[in-house]
C-alpha cells in the first residue's frame, strides 16, 4: 500500500472511530449528570432503543432529521420521568426499576417499530467544514462530521466546567454526595434529582436517535445492541468526569469500528469472534479501573443508587 | 400483602392489554382469550406452559437467591447459551452405542457450562471488584456471538445445506418425556425439585439465612463473619448451574439442535418472573407458569390476531413496571403534606 493509501485509510478510520464514540459520548455524559446526582439507570439500552425508533419515524415522517433528534430526545425524557417517578418519589430499587426499563424498551420498541423496519431515510446529508475539510488527513478525520460530532464535544466541555465552576452544577454534585446535607441546606434534594434524571433521558435519547438516523440509518429491532450498557460502564471507566467520558468513548469507538476495519482487510478471523471486541474490553476496562477500590471510592458519587427520603 | 402487589399489577397490565388493543383496532376480548383461555383450555396448551415455564422457573429460582443476596446477576441469558453449548457439544458427541445415561451427561455439562460462565462474573467482582452488572449483560453478548461462531463455523452441520445449525442429535440424547404425545419433558419434575430445593435453602438451612443478611445488611453480616465473597461466588454459581442447566434441557429437549435461535430470552424474562414472584420458591411457580402464558399468548396473538409477537415483551416489561410501583404503594400511604 502506497503512502497516500495508508494515511486514506487511517483517516477514514479515525472518523468512524469518532463518529461511534460521540454516540456513546451522548449516552454516557447524560448518565454522567444521573450518576453525579446519585441516581444510576440501567434503563439506558431500553430507553435508547425507543428512542431510536422514535427518532427514525419521527424522521421518516416528517422528512427532517432534526425533528427526529428532538422526538428521540422527547421519548428519552418521556421514559426517564417514568423511571425517575418510580424511584425518586415512590423509592423503587434503582436497579430494578431501570431493569424493567429496559426490558419494557426492547419490547415496546420490537413491537411498535414492526412497521418501520421497511421504511427508508431520505438521502443522508452530508456535512464538511468549508475550509479545514480540505487540509490532507485531517480534514477528512476531523472536519467533515455531524455537527453533532462537535454538540457532543461542547457537551463535555460545557459539562466539565458546568461541574466544577457553576453553582448549579456544585447543588448538583450536593446532592449526589450527600443529599441529606443539600437537604439540610434547603435544596429540593428530589426535585433536582429528578431534573438529572429527565436531562439524563433525553440525552440518551438524543444518543439514540443518532444511532438510527447517522450511525446506521435504519430502524432494526435491537439496534442498539448493548451501546446503552457500555455507555453505562464508560462512566465508571471515566470515573464521573466529562473530559475522561468523551475520551474513553473515542476508544470505544474505536475498538467497534476495529472489528470492521479488520474485516474489511480481510483478516483471517470469523466476523462473530471480532465482534465480541467492543464487549470483551469494555468487561477489560472495568477490571482494569475497578480494581484499585479506593480510586472509585474517592470518585464515586457517595449517594450513587441509595434512596432519599426527606425525613418529615 | 405479599399477594396485593403483584395481582394489582396484573390487573393493571390487563387494562393496559385491553387499552392496546383498543388502540391496534382488535376487539380486546379476543385478545385476553389469547392470553389467559386458548393457554390453559387444553392438554396441549399445559404441556407447552411445562415446556416455557421449566427454564423460566429455573433460571428465576437462581435468580431470587442472588437478588435476595444483593447479588445482581442480570446475565442468566448468557448463562443459559454456554450451559447450551456444553449439553449439545456432549449431545453431538452421542453415538450408536451411546445409552440412554447420555442425558444426565448432557445436563451436567449443561450446569458446568452455565457455572463457568457465572464464574467469570463472580471472579472479576470478587478478585477485580468489577460491577457484577456490566461483566455479566456484557458476557450475554459474548455467548451470542460464541454461538453464533460455533454454529456458522466449526459445529455447521456439513449435510445442512450450509444452514447456520448443528447436527440433529440422536433420538438417544433426547430428555425423556413426561406424557407420550405431548412435548413436555422430565424438565418440569427437576424444575419442581428446584423448587423445593431452593425453599430449603433459603427458609431451612445456615448457609440460606447468611446469604439473606448479607443482601439485607451487609454491615450486620461483616460483623457476623459472613464472608461477602463466599456469597458472591455461591449466588452466582448457583444461579449460573440453574441457568445452564435450563439450557442444556432446551437443546436436548424441545429444541434437538443447535441453531442461533437457541436464546428466546428466557434469561430476561426470569429476571420478571423472580421479581414478580416475590423472589420466593412458590412465588415464582406461579409467576413462571403466568410468564409463559405471556409467551404463548404471543405467539397466539400473531397466528391468529395478526399482531407481532414482541406484544409479549411489552406486556412483560409493563408487568414489571406496574409491580414496582405498586409495591410502594401497597406499603406506603399517600398522605397530603399539611403546610406547616
Amino acid at each position: 500500500m502506497s503512502l497516500d493509501a495508508v494515511l486514506g485509510h487511517s483517516a477514514l478510520l479515525i472518523a468512524a472511530a469518532i463518529n461511534a464514540g460521540t454516540l456513546l459520548a451522548i449516552a454516557a455524559l447524560g448518565l454522567l449528570i444521573n450518576e453525579r446526582a446519585g441516581i444510576v439507570n440501567l434503563g439506558a439500552e431500553g430507553l435508547m432503543l425507543v428512542a431510536a425508533l422514535a427518532g427514525f419515524a419521527a424522521a421518516v415522517h416528517s422528512g427532517s432529521d432534526w425533528v427526529g433528534f428532538a422526538a428521540g430526545m422527547g421519548a428519552g425524557a418521556l421514559l426517564a420521568a417514568a423511571f425517575g417517578l418510580l424511584v425518586i418519589w415512590l423509592n423503587t430499587n434503582q436497579y430494578a426499576a431501570g431493569l424493567a426499563l429496559s426490558l419494557f424498551g426492547s419490547g415496546f420498541s420490537a413491537f411498535v417499530g414492526l412497521r418501520y423496519t421497511q421504511e427508508k431515510l431520505g438521502p443522508r446529508p452530508s456535512f464538511e467544514i468549508p475550509g479545514l475539510a480540505e487540509i490532507p488527513f485531517i480534514g477528512p478525520a476531523l472536519f467533515k462530521q455531524h455537527p453533532l460530532v462537535y454538540g457532543a464535544m461542547a457537551l463535555a466541555a460545557l459539562l466539565a466546567w458546568g461541574l466544577t465552576r457553576t453553582r448549579a452544577g456544585l447543588v448538583l454534585r450536593a446532592v449526589g454526595e450527600s443529599p441529606e446535607s443539600a437537604h439540610a441546606l434547603g435544596y429540593p434534594v428530589r426535585r433536582i434529582r429528578f431534573g438529572a434524571v429527565l436531562a439524563g433521558g433525553a440525552l440518551c435519547g438524543l444518543a439514540g436517535a443518532y444511532v438510527s438516523l447517522v450511525y446506521t440509518p435504519l430502524w432494526v429491532e435491537g439496534m442498539i445492541a448493548g451501546k446503552g450498557w457500555i455507555a453505562l460502564a464508560l462512566t465508571t471507566f471515566a470515573t464521573w468526569r466529562p473530559a475522561r467520558v468523551l475520551l474513553g468513548a473515542y476508544l470505544f469507538g474505536f475498538v467497534t469500528m476495529l472489528q470492521f476495519y479488520l474485516q474489511g482487510q480481510g483478516v483471517d478471523v470469523p466476523a462473530q469472534l471480532l465482534s465480541m471486541l467492543p464487549y470483551l474490553s469494555t468487561i477489560a476496562v472495568l477490571v482494569l479501573i475497578s480494581s484499585n477500590v479506593n480510586f472509585i471510592r474517592a470518585n464515586m458519587p457517595a449517594s450513587l443508587g441509595k434512596p432519599f427520603f426527606p425525613g418529615s | 400483602m405479599a399477594l396485593a402487589s403483584p395481582l394489582l399489577a396484573l390487573a393493571i397490565t390487563v387494562v393496559l392489554g385491553v387499552g392496546l388493543f383498543l388502540l391496534l383496532g382488535k376487539d380486546p376480548l379476543r385478545g385476553l382469550q389469547m392470553f389467559f383461555w386458548e393457554p390453559i383450555k387444553s392438554g396441549y396448551g399445559w404441556s407447552e406452559i411445562g415446556i416455557k415455564a421449566t427454564p423460566l422457573i429455573l433460571i428465576a429460582l437462581g435468580l431470587a437467591v442472588c437478588f435476595r443476596s444483593n447479588v445482581w446477576n442480570i446475565g442468566a441469558e448468557g448463562q443459559f447459551i454456554v450451559g447450551a453449548l456444553a449439553g449439545g457439544w456432549v449431545a453431538m458427541q452421542a453415538d450408536a452405542g451411546s445409552g440412554r445415561l447420555i442425558v444426565v451427561a448432557i445436563l451436567a455439562a449443561g450446569v458446568a457450562g452455565g457455572m463457568a460462565w457465572a464464574g467469570i462474573t463472580a471472579l472479576l467482582r470478587v478478585r477485580f471488584n468489577a460491577n457484577e452488572i456490566l461483566v455479566s449483560l456484557m458476557l450475554v453478548y459474548v455467548a451470542q456471538l460464541l454461538l453464533g461462531y460455533l454454529v456458522y463455523g466449526p459445529w455447521k452441520d456439513p449435510n445442512g445445506y450450509n444452514f447456520p445449525q448443528s447436527i440433529s442429535f440422536l433420538a438417544v440424547t433426547q430428555v425423556p418425556r413426561l406424557i407420550d404425545g405431548f412435548r413436555v419433558h422430565i424438565g418440569v419434575l427437576i424444575a419442581a425439585l428446584a423448587v423445593l430445593g431452593v425453599w430449603v435453602l433459603l427458609f431451612r438451612t445456615y448457609a440460606g439465612f447468611a446469604l439473606q443478611v448479607g443482601g439485607l445488611a451487609p454491615a450486620a453480616a461483616r460483623y457476623a463473619g459472613f464472608s461477602s465473597s463466599r456469597a458472591l461466588w455461591s449466588a452466582l454459581l448457583l444461579s449460573g448451574g440453574m441457568a445452564g442447566l435450563a439450557g442444556a434441557l432446551e437443546v436436548a429437549g424441545p429444541l434437538g439442535q443447535l441453531t442461533p435461535y437457541v436464546p428466546a430470552g428466557y434469561g430476561f424474562a426470569a429476571i420478571i418472573v423472580a421479581f414478580v414472584g416475590r423472589l420466593h420458591p412458590l412465588g415464582i411457580v406461579f409467576s413462571g407458569i403466568l410468564m409463559s402464558m405471556f409467551y404463548i399468548g404471543g405467539e397466539l396473538a400473531q397466528s391468529r390476531l395478526g399482531l407481532p409477537k414482541a406484544i409479549t415483551g411489552v406486556f412483560q416489561g409493563l408487568l414489571l413496571f406496574t409491580l414496582l410501583a405498586c409495591d410502594t404503594l401497597i406499603n406506603y400511604r399517600l398522605r397530603r403534606r399539611v403546610s406547616a
